[in-house]
């Protein structure tokens, strides 16, 4: 299938994403807008930063008086995780430097999982088709949240913050597709978990990449050896 | 400068980097592929972290709050092949009405 066939068919999948994402987008608009950064500021970030787990984290340090330097290190380190997933998709990019640059700002979490076709493969027209439509909601949504802020009044009274790991749910269900799957997820989520007490918000989702180790030493369906099947026989 | 607009410049930088170092470090260079299994873990890997850090994660502690309850509802959801959108709502108004209550 043609690169335009694909791309398509990313802007097809995306679509609830979308909406979703456009709503957060709103979100972050009506927050950054309350939080006194202004209507501009708000929209420069989300052309430029296109990462909505950050952006909110720099929104509540600067409400919360911490300062530029911690606003900037909890929205650093919550990206950090965009450093392993830009090399998983390097192989599936345009090999032209400048246009790989303009392409990777097109992964965020959704249109990443959404282009992954297992493997190790990404589709580069599903990301970026997928990438096209999200930031276009994102930054769309963001301008929105900025112009009628007080309208909506706070978005956490609506239960934003339950909306984003509903998202990812969602997200991973679809990433199931073998029992190496299942282990990796599992492990993913308990490392996580028990690093989150001792480190500042994204180190839990670095140190959780450990889990891929884990589920690739885990036995698969595939994977399996000829004793292993031997005992299945009664 | 303002903080605001120092934040959003460095933020942006750094992040813009953040995504493109990956893909200009490796060039026109492939993984090897040993590591295509491994790759191919690391969207569940990263996708349930982010599940369980985006619901239970509280400052420097872990914390049980209406988020969890969204959480399950969103599962019931997805058990009962719900679309996406109606996951997401479900989630957002089961927090928001155990917080009303």
């Amino acid at each position: 299938m043609g690169f335009w066939t694909r791309y398509g068919s990313g802007v097809r999948k995306a679509a609830p994403l979308a909406v979703a994402v456009g709503g957060f987008g709103v979100s972050f608009g009506v927050l950054a807008h309350d939080a006194g950064m202004g209507s501009v500021a708000p929209v420069v970030m989300s052309l430029t930063t296109f990462a909505g787990s950050a952006q909110f984290a720099v929104v509540s340090v600067l409400t919360a008086g911490g300062g530029v330097a911690a606003a900037c290190v909890a929205a650093l380190l919550l990206n950090a995780r965009y450093a392993p997933i830009g090399l998983s998709v390097a192989g599936a990019l345009h090999r032209n430097r400048l246009r790989r640059l303009l392409e990777a700002q097109l992964v965020v979490d959704e249109s990443w999982a959404l282009s992954n076709q297992g493997g190790g493969r990404f589709d580069r027209g599903i990301l970026l088709g997928a990438g096209t439509l999200l930031y276009a909601s994102w930054v769309g949504g963001t301008t929105i949240g900025v112009l009628t802020g007080n309208l909506i009044g706070n978005p956490n009274n609506l239960g934003l913050d339950a909306a984003f790991p509903a998202l990812f749910f969602a997200l991973l269900v679809g990433q199931i597709r073998s029992r190496r799957t299942v282990v990796a997820a599992l492990a993913g989520a308990a490392i996580a978990l028990v690093v989150t007490p001792f480190t500042k918000a994204g180190v839990p989702l670095i140190v959780a990449c450990l889990a891929c180790v884990v589920g690739w030493g885990s036995r698969d369906e595939r994977g399996w050896t000829p004793s292993d099947t031997a005992e299945d026989i009664p | 400068m303002s903080a605001t607009w120092a934040s959003v410049i460095i933020v942006g930088a750094v992040t813009i980097g953040l995504k493109a170092i990956g893909s200009l470090a490796l060039q026109d260079r492939q993984l090897p592929p040993r590591l295509n299994g491994m790759i191919e873990l690391l969207a569940p890997v990263m996708l349930s972290a982010l599940v369980v850090t985006n619901t239970f994660a509280g400052d420097h502690k872990l914390v049980l709050d209406p988020r969890a309850a969204g959480l399950g509802a969103a599962a019931i959801s997805i058990l009962l092949r719900a679309p996406l959108l109606v996951t997401v709502t479900v989630a957002a108004v089961t927090a928001a009405l155990i917080r009303a209550l």
